[in-house]
């Protein structure tokens, strides 16, 4: 297969990831409900009750929806991501995936761009989201929207990839409530995504070492210190190994009969 | 192209579901893989198109082993689930277009390609719309369409007559077989259904995993003295076509 070959597979996934995005865009729309509703609401609630001093990337006193911006992004991210994973494995996606895996293409080649394909239109849902969070002042440095990209991509690629280990390996977790259950609570609140880990390690040391060691936490903070132009050398360092470790072991372990892509029965 | 399947065995955890399966499919033909439900025919799919790994066996395209030339293989092999693998929401032509990306087509070909595999299949006035609007018939056509985009030599369908009514099962049964000829496309027909299968085709019965039988349809029952394949078909398996 040349070059061209590849390219051309590459961008008909990406594109079909868009159409289908297109077709469904109110489906998205009311996605964004959910972190918008953290934003304006919990986050109001919340700001009386948690002072937040001075910490890096921020250079003066932030407000508390600033604060959470980064971490609603990585939330958006994690719930796409998941909800892609699954339906990869047990639903929606079955056909495409059926087609995807007639493809000549190495198979690793197919699921990466798939993921990332998936992980695309997150991130366009990320930036529709930071645009509606500027009428709650949320109001990063201009470059920082574009500085953001990278760890926005790389944080789509680690969760799709994560999700697509789940979905094929824990069998109990095929279905969306079990993946919000134990996967995507424990990991969103486990985080950085809600508070600084620092006031974390007032309340429970061990919590705090919990929330460290969540590839999550990392995530959201290069999210957040690439938003207002710092560079974050621990973040990205976890996201990087961690994204390449989870890709390798997702697609490489790839085993379409522990999906229902060969039969509708259960695998 | 020839397809020879060489002493193919599989098993689900301790469950053997196939056994010792062995044949070859010669260039060109029409051959028909008849067995009831649970016979092991998906699973036999699942191994032909590489979604299954290989446990016991080999098998050899136009005498390359799958196994050793994975890309080769795909690029002669065309496929039709017997679920559908179409994008609902898509257009026609979307459809279609996708798939020929993953082939390594530029959209420009796909695109073309496409369109003439559409106009054969009297389909080129529905490209536009959306594959939801389509019947059954047409939605299995428009697969069929799709598995010959990259322009295979062995045509692979599973069940694809499920779900459609007795008019829509004939037309594209006929349809396949006008291909087949036409083309010189070796074909694989999977069916539990035997009145989509003619006393002139090749016949593979597949029966709890075993192969029983592999010749033309009226050897196999003037053989054991049968007055029709279905007669000779339900001694076999003990069920019903």
């Amino acid at each position: 297969m040349t070059p061209a070959q590849y390219w051309h597979c590459f961008i008909g996934i990406q594109f079909r990831e868009w159409l289908r995005f297109w077709q469904q865009r109110t489906r998205f729309a009311s996605a964004l409900v959910r972190p918008l509703l953290w934003l304006v609401v919990f986050a109001a609630g919340f700001r009386a009750v948690l002072g937040i001093s001075i910490i890096p990337p921020y250079q003066t006193y932030i407000t508390y929806e600033t604060y959470i911006a980064p971490g609603l992004c990585g939330m958006i991210i994690l719930f796409n991501s998941m909800q892609g994973a699954l339906s990869m494995v047990y639903d929606r996606e079955l056909g495409s995936m059926r087609v995807l895996l007639m493809s000549p293409l190495p198979r690793p080649f197919l699921l990466i761009s798939k993921l990332l394909a998936m992980g695309v239109v997150s991130v366009g849902q990320v930036y529709v989201f930071l645009m509606l969070a500027l009428f709650v002042d949320v109001e990063p440095p201009l470059w920082g929207y574009l500085a953001v990209l990278p760890a926005l991509i790389l944080t789509s690629l680690m969760l799709g990839a994560m999700g697509l280990l789940i979905a094929m390996w824990i069998k109990q977790l095929e279905n969306f409530a079990g993946v919000m259950n134990f996967v995507i609570f424990p990991m969103f609140f486990m985080s950085s995504a809600l508070y600084p880990l620092w006031k974390m390690n007032e309340a429970s040391p061990w919590l705090y070492w919990v929330c460290q060691f969540n590839p999550f936490t990392h995530a959201i903070e290069a999210i957040r210190f690439s938003l207002y132009l710092e560079w974050n050398p621990l973040a990205w360092g976890v996201i990087t190994g961690v994204t390449l470790v989870l890709v390798i072991l997702a697609t490489a372990g790839f085993r379409p009969q522990r999906t229902k892509i060969l039969s509708s029965k259960p695998a | 192209m020839t397809l020879e399947a060489r002493n193919i065995s599989f098993r689900y955890g301790n469950k053997p579901v196939l056994k010792e399966v062995d044949f070859t499919l010669t260039s060109g033909g029409f051959h028909a893989l008849l067995g009831p439900n649970g016979a092991g025919k998906s699973t036999l799919f699942g191994l032909l198109t590489r979604l299954l790994a290989l446990q016991q066996g080999d098998i050899l395209l136009a005498g390359q082993s799958l196994k050793k030339q994975p890309a080769d293989a795909m690029r002669q092999i065309g496929v039709v689930f017997q679920q559908n693998a179409l994008d609902l929401d898509l257009s026609v032509r979307q459809n279609l277009m996708y798939h020929g990306a993953l082939h390594g087509l530029s959209r420009r070909e796909a695109r073309s390609r496409g369109d003439q595999e559409l106009r054969r299949f009297g389909l080129l006035a529905r490209a536009g719309d959306a594959v939801r609007e389509l019947n059954g018939g047409h939605r299995r056509r428009v697969e069929i369409a799709r598995a010959l985009l990259h322009r295979p030599s062995l045509l692979l369908l599973d069940e694809p007559t499920a779900g459609l009514d007795v008019t829509s099962r004939r037309a594209l049964n006929d349809h396949v077989r006008r291909l087949c000829k036409k083309d010189g496309l070796t074909v694989l027909w999977a069916t539990h259904l035997i009145d989509e299968v003619h006393q002139q085709d090749r016949v593979l019965i597949l029966h709890q995993g075993q192969l029983l039988a592999d010749e033309k349809g009226l050897e196999i029952y003037s053989a054991d003295g049968s007055k029709s394949l279905a007669e000779t078909f339900e001694s076999l398996t003990g069920s019903a076509p």
